[in-house]
């Protein structure tokens, strides 16, 4: 079989699940080859090869952690190397970025935002969702090495395990690599809840929560449902909750088992990164809300009574 | 300070959209892309710093999409330039970004703008590639931006894990979130002086890029399009002193309790 390139980036401490998930998915499509740098030591190759990877590359330099440019550099020479059938990325903001300079470098197309890869007859197909998730659609690149760019949740990671070659190489960046410079990180403090992208069960507040000291009560409903929390762009805008936490087309998208709008109207934006939550439930005050139109469970009423009455209720029956 | 903001004429986002029998966007009855606007909105603000800044809006798109370029030069800015070409139908993101990069080199500027994404196809490919084609760096998915006299652009990103301060130095590209600031509503003196102001049209032979490498010789197809089936129809209940009871119940059947 042929070579599939999975960009699992910058490893520190355990491999991440959306390196898994590109594993699960690349398996699909040949012999993954994944691409890395950082603490790729034996219990990271152990990780990655139970999840399928045949070979292990990695990059001996900490350059790419300063020059983001430089994954791409590492990629196109592999990619010259291999001739892989497709190279796959996340579909993060970094991931885009690296596949979108990649596939001018290759000369080939590109898709993003794919929520499935399954092998075809004329090489991998796509499946994206496209206009705030309204429709579905499957696409294929026709032209060059398809770099493909994977939605994290896309599929869940199932193990296959076989024992990795590892091989390690330098990297030499040329001076254009090093034009865009990281010139600080900071890292988020942990909130102890699951990730907001990966969460089985998101609780998500709005406006009609009013303040700040209200997104307390999502946080103690989250925290009764094993959750994440997330909130619109009017809540963060207000700054009433982090940016990071916001749900749709310019914040993050969600795809959990059980999504529950609180105080949220459902604004076409917001529902750009929900409407593809299994089960969805809405709590607001107006019946006219265009959130009800997607909820599978409403109630219309005021949440501060509702959310209370909820937490007594679910304490009661845990009890 | 040579500035070029690219646009992008879409469908607005609360209209159903419409396709073509060939699995194109109809693109009649659109508008800027809501988000390019905080793109203008931050070349604007560098002409209130930098004197001497000159604004072009650059877009990609059919006879329709001047006036996304209209829109733009009512919010402010020197200039509009317009690609248009019946070949450049059914492009993808590269076909789109070697057109945006051929004009952008006749354009020579300092520093390009864009938004994250557009609302319509929401690649977020098309700054990237913009870079990747004018050998320049770029700083993407900017919620802040600065420029220094000594020629370097410096963003906050925004990362899941993480905030990161990165640095380039011009000619850079640089796109935009919605965190980056509230874009102006244009004046209406702002929409009479956008009248007046130049907007010139080239076609894909004025910037020497060659028919066959766009448009329908895209590097994807689609090969199926389908409308999501809407979802079920949900169990809508008012609150009459039970709300919260009755959706821990209905929770608990669900399993999620
Ligand atoms: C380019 C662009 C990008 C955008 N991106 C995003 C995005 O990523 N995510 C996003 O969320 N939005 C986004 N928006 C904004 C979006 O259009 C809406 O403005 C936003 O989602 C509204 O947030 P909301 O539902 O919290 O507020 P509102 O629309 O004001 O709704 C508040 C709701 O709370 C209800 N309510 C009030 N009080 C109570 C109470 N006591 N009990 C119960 N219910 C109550 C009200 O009935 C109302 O329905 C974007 C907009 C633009 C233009
Ligand atoms: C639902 C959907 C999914 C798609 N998926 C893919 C895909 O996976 N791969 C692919 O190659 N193509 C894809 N396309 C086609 C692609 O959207 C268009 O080719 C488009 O011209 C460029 O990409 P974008 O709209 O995603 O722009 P983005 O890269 O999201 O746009 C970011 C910014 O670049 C600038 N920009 C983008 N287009 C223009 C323009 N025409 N004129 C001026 N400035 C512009 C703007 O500043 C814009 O805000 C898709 C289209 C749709 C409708």
């Amino acid at each position: 079989m042929s070579d599939v390139l999975v960009l699992v980036g910058h490893i520190a401490g355990q491999v991440g699940k959306p390196g898994l998930e590109l594993l699960t998915l690349a398996r699909r499509l040949g012999d993954p080859v994944v691409v890395c740098a950082g603490e790729a030591d034996e219990a990271a190759v152990e990780t990655l090869g139970r999840y399928g990877a045949e070979r292990v590359h990695v990059i001996e330099s900490d350059e790419p952690q300063e020059y983001p440019v430089a994954w791409v550099r590492a990629l196109a020479a592999l990619t010259a190397d291999v001739r892989p059938v497709a190279v796959l990325t996340e579909s993060t903001p970094d991931g885009r970025e690296i596949a979108a300079r990649l596939s001018v470098r290759l000369d080939g197309g590109v898709l993003t935002d794919a929520v499935d890869v399954q092998a075809g007859p004329d090489g991998p197909v796509v499946t994206q969702w496209a206009f705030a998730a309204g429709y579905t659609v499957t696409s294929r690149v026709v032209r060059g090495v398809p770099v493909i760019a994977v939605k994290p949740n896309a599929v869940v990671p199932s193990e296959a395990p076989v024992t990795p070659s590892v091989t390690r190489g330098a990297l030499v960046l040329e001076e254009a690599d090093r034009r865009t410079r990281v010139v600080s990180r900071t890292a988020r403090e942990s909130t102890g809840r699951p990730q907001l992208t990966e969460a089985d069960i998101v609780v998500s507040g709005g406006r009609g929560l009013g303040g700040a000291e209200q997104f307390a009560l999502l946080e103690r409903l989250a925290d009764a449902l094993g959750g994440a929390v997330g909130a619109s762009r009017a809540a963060v805008d207000s700054g009433w909750y982090p940016h990071t936490h916001q749900v749709g087309q310019t914040g993050v998208t969600v795809s959990p088992q059980l999504y529950l709008a609180v105080g949220i109207s459902g604004a076409i934006q917001h529902r750009a990164g929900m409407q593809t939550s299994k089960t969805i439930v809405a709590v607001n005050k107006d019946a006219e809300a265009p959130i009800f139109e997607l909820a599978d469970y409403g109630v219309v009423g005021d949440l501060f009574e509702v959310v209370p009455q909820l937490l007594d209720e679910v304490a009661r029956r845990r009890a | 300070m040579n500035i070029v903001v690219c646009v992008k004429y879409v469908p607005d986002t609360g209209s159903q959209p419409r396709f073509t029998a060939e699995h194109r966007v109809d693109r009649a009855g659109g508008r800027l892309s809501e988000l390019d606007e905080y793109a203008v909105e931050q070349a604007l603000r560098v002409v209130d710093t930098v004197p001497g800044t000159r604004v072009t809006h650059l877009t990609v798109g059919p006879p329709a999409a001047a006036e996304a370029l209209r829109r733009a030069l009512a919010m402010g800015g020197d200039a509009a330039v317009h690609v248009s070409d019946d070949a450049i139908a059914g492009s993808d993101a590269p076909a789109t970004a070697l057109i945006l990069a051929a004009a952008l080199r006749r354009l020579s500027p300092d520093l390009v703008l864009c938004a994250m994404a557009s609302t319509d196809g929401g690649t977020s490919l098309v700054p990237a590639m913009l870079a990747e084609h004018l050998e320049m760096p770029q700083l993407t998915f900017a919620s802040e931006m600065s420029l220094d006299e000594g020629g370097t652009v410096r963003i906050r990103r925004e990362a899941a894990s993480e905030v990161r301060h990165l640095a380039a130095g011009l000619p850079a590209v640089v796109s935009v979130t919605d965190r980056i600031g509230d874009p102006r509503y244009p004046s209406f003196k702002g929409i009479m002086a956008a009248k007046k102001k130049p907007l010139e049209t080239w076609s894909l032979a004025d910037l020497g890029v060659p028919a066959g490498r766009v448009g329908a010789a895209a590097a994807t197809v689609v090969d199926q399009i389908t409308a999501r089936p809407p979802r079920a129809a949900g169990t809508i209940v008012p609150d009459e002193g039970e709300g919260g009871r009755r959706l821990a119940g209905f929770l608990s059947e669900q399993k999620f309790i």
